[in-house]
């Protein structure tokens, strides 16, 4: 089991013929991911990697019958109308891989997902894998790369940055703990699914044990995480990393994702870190050390 | 992207929120000289981008022609909290009943913009949640469907308004609601919104953050308000490392290699991508480590953007080295990002080998990048080595 992907995800990729999707069909396909069918108006017709590519999403659903999701990797001025067709085409999952759309667009995004019951993950994220099972976007990179970072196990993760979803998978894979499954959520300061709202996932699948995550300033996602698992009396073990505490010395200066921002009275990285120690999470001061706490937690809960 | 008051003012004006005459000046005899056009007593107020003008002295009343320009003198001096002045705004003083606050803001959480109201405007908005909660009141609103004025009206009547207050303060909070919406807007906020004692209402202050990223979708009001493209408007104005660290990147549309904001010291830093950069700095300063800058490579970028990136830390003066580092890569080229270093070092005519202090970029194409930094010399190592550890080697080889 894994949550919100497994081999049997039938996808498509909006914008397939984008240098950036044309290398993330290749890699998803190498690795085992059901696309079938792709989209970028006016080539319909052509193929990539043997993947047919259509004008409209309604094209593809027409052929290939209802899908499970799509990944988008058009530019932000088309992403918001991309994101549109595939919820008005009934696609339920919908990973946003563009980096730089305005948050509005974004909140549109989100608002109509969320009348259609369906789910966004990203934008500005590297999508979702279940070890072994598939993959959706850039997540790992080439295949053969995927398969030494990522290994089939019990630990979910999530993490607010793409490249540090895959430095986390391989510490975890490297200390013998497999991953069930990891979601890059994207580093804006809107995504579509936040830590919080990806945990009744996580709980519901018997395969994950224990949660990783990434996390950065700026926003509210700890503090929300933090309220859930203390509202909820989670049986999973949090373990949890902090970069970017220098920034708390630099407030209204922006480093790294769009999200990171400290303006305001938002929390700052020392408070999150105190917000989600209070919740029962552990933090841990380096990426090394994760695997150990998980461990250890692990072996509390038995 | 913060505006400043008067460039807030004009994007109001542009919408007809009610406001009161007001000029901006730049001398004390355009002051003397404003003060008469607007014909009675004034306010004068610094304009910078950062909060907290009236606690630094820097808004202050004139009764005269004479007093007004005294004020600009001394007010234009004043550093608020690290900013100078850029002008001074002279309004008219108007005689004030009551104050309001409004401010609508993106909630992260919820997803939706959020509408923020208070009868009681003027002081800190937070503290009036804290100690009158009946006074505030906040309320969603949807992004895609209509506006609609009635989101506007219980706002207003949420936080305990009503009457002829409530009939005159829907349609201007209703209008800021569709400015914020329209200009990509993420906090558009008017306090205070006074009513006069002639029961109509004028905005006495506000301010508007544009998206960074919208502001391509609104190049003609920028264009309209004189802010230009270089204008980043963070926290503190970009120094001309950080504006040579951009164009660097503008090279080419491969991949990222910038975002550089200066330190002051003496380990220079090629790091990526955005949460291993975030991590890396955090990394080097809890070995001690002095950073003579941040960055972010990410995505794949060219050899050249590369190379150049490197060139330009190495020119910043008191960089004795540089530590090469990223989280395992998918997408970015170790092989291109090791070429990159190695032409960077040799072109400020410093040896790789001595230079780099450390390289740990493990991941796609990571043999044939390894190769090359054998050839020149350079200490590297891969993935079995940690983030923290590596970046320790690298302040190691510094003191």
């Amino acid at each position: 089991m894994s949550i919100l992907i497994s081999k049997d995800t039938k996808f498509i990729i909006q914008g397939i013929t984008g240098r950036e999707a044309v290398n993330l069909t290749r890699e998803n396909l190498d690795y085992g991911a059901r696309i079938v069918g792709g989209v970028t108006p006016g080539r319909a017709g052509r193929d990539v990697y043997g993947v047919p590519v259509y004008d409209c999403v309604r094209d593809v659903v027409r052929k290939e019958g209802s899908l499970d999701g799509s990944v988008v990797s058009v530019p932000p001025k088309f992403t918001r109308d991309a994101v549109f067709e595939a919820l008005e085409n009934r696609i339920r999952l919908v990973v946003v891989v563009t980096e730089n759309v305005p948050r509005r667009e974004v909140a549109q995004m989100v608002e109509l997902a969320t009348l259609r019951g369906a789910r966004i993950i990203g934008p500005n994220c590297l999508g979702i894998i279940s070890p072994d099972e598939a993959k959706m976007g850039g997540v790992g990179g080439p295949a053969a790369n995927t398969r030494q970072a990522y290994t089939k196990g019990n630990i979910g993760v999530m993490s607010r940055s793409g490249g540090m979803t895959t430095e986390i998978a391989s510490t975890l894979t490297a200390a013998g703990l497999g991953q069930s499954t990891c979601v890059s959520i994207g580093g804006d300061a809107i995504v579509g699914t936040s830590y919080a709202e990806l945990m009744p996932l996580f709980e519901a699948d018997p395969e994950t044990r224990a949660i990783a995550i990434y996390s950065e300033p700026g926003g509210r996602m700890e503090a929300e995480l933090a309220e859930w698992i203390q509202a909820n009396n989670s049986r999973l073990p949090v373990v949890a990393f902090m970069a970017g505490r220098f920034m708390d010395e630099m407030k209204g200066m922006r480093f790294g994702h769009a999200g990171t921002i400290v303006e305001g009275k938002e929390d700052t990285t020392a408070e999150k870190i105190k917000r989600m120690e209070q919740a029962g999470i552990s933090v841990a001061e380096r990426i090394e050390e994760i695997p150990r706490l998980l461990e250890k937690r692990l072996a509390e809960v038995k | 992207m913060r505006f400043y008051e008067y460039e807030s003012k004009a994007l109001f004006r542009r919408h007809r929120l009610p406001l009161g005459p007001g000029q901006r000046v730049n001398s004390a005899a355009e002051a003397r000289q404003a003060f008469g056009e607007i014909g009675g007593p004034v306010v004068l107020k610094s304009q910078v981008l950062s909060g907290g003008r009236m606690k630094a002295g820097a808004v202050k009343f004139a009764e005269s022609a004479d007093e007004a320009a005294e004020h600009f003198q001394s007010i234009m001096p004043i550093v608020v909290q690290g900013e100078s002045a850029r002008s001074v705004l002279v309004e008219r003083k108007s005689a004030v009943a009551q104050e309001y606050f409004v401010a609508i803001t993106w909630d992260g959480r919820a997803k939706k913009p959020v509408l923020v109201f208070s009868d009681m405007g003027g002081i800190d908005i937070e503290e009036v949640a804290e100690t009158h909660p009946e006074h505030v009141s906040k309320t969603h609103f949807s992004s895609i469907l209509p506006l609609s004025p009635r989101i506007a009206k219980e706002a207003v009547g949420a936080a305990g308004v009503t009457g002829a207050a409530l009939n005159r303060l829907t349609p201007i909070v209703f209008e800021l609601m569709k400015i914020f919406l329209a200009y990509d807007l993420t906090l558009a906020e008017i306090n205070p919104l006074a009513r006069l004692e002639d029961g109509s209402f004028v905005v006495l202050d506000g301010h508007v953050d544009m998206e960074a990223e919208a502001r391509g979708n609104h190049k003609k009001l920028l264009e309209e308000l004189g802010i230009g493209e270089d204008e980043t408007r963070q926290a503190r104005p970009p120094t001309d490392f950080e504006l040579a660290g951009a164009r660097v990147n503008a090279v080419d549309h491969r991949g990222v290699a910038g975002n550089v904001v200066e330190f002051d010291g003496n380990l220079g830093l090629v790091i990526g991508a955005g949460g291993g950069s975030l991590t890396l700095f955090d990394a080097v300063r809890q070995h001690g480590g002095r950073p003579a800058n941040y960055c972010e490579i990410g995505g794949n970028p060219s050899v050249k953007k590369a190379e150049a990136l490197t060139q330009l830390i190495l020119s910043k003066p008191g960089v004795e080295k540089l530590a090469v580092m990223m989280n395992v890569v998918s997408n970015t080229r170790v092989d291109i990002v090791a070429r990159g270093v190695i032409k960077g070092c040799i072109a400020a005519g410093r040896d790789p080998a001595e230079t780099i202090a450390i390289f740990r970029i493990p991941g796609s194409w990571e043999d044939e990048g390894f190769k090359i930094l054998r050839k020149y010399g350079v200490e590297y190592c891969d993935r079995s080595v940690s983030m923290h550890d590596a970046a320790g080697r690298a302040v190691a080889k510094i003191s």
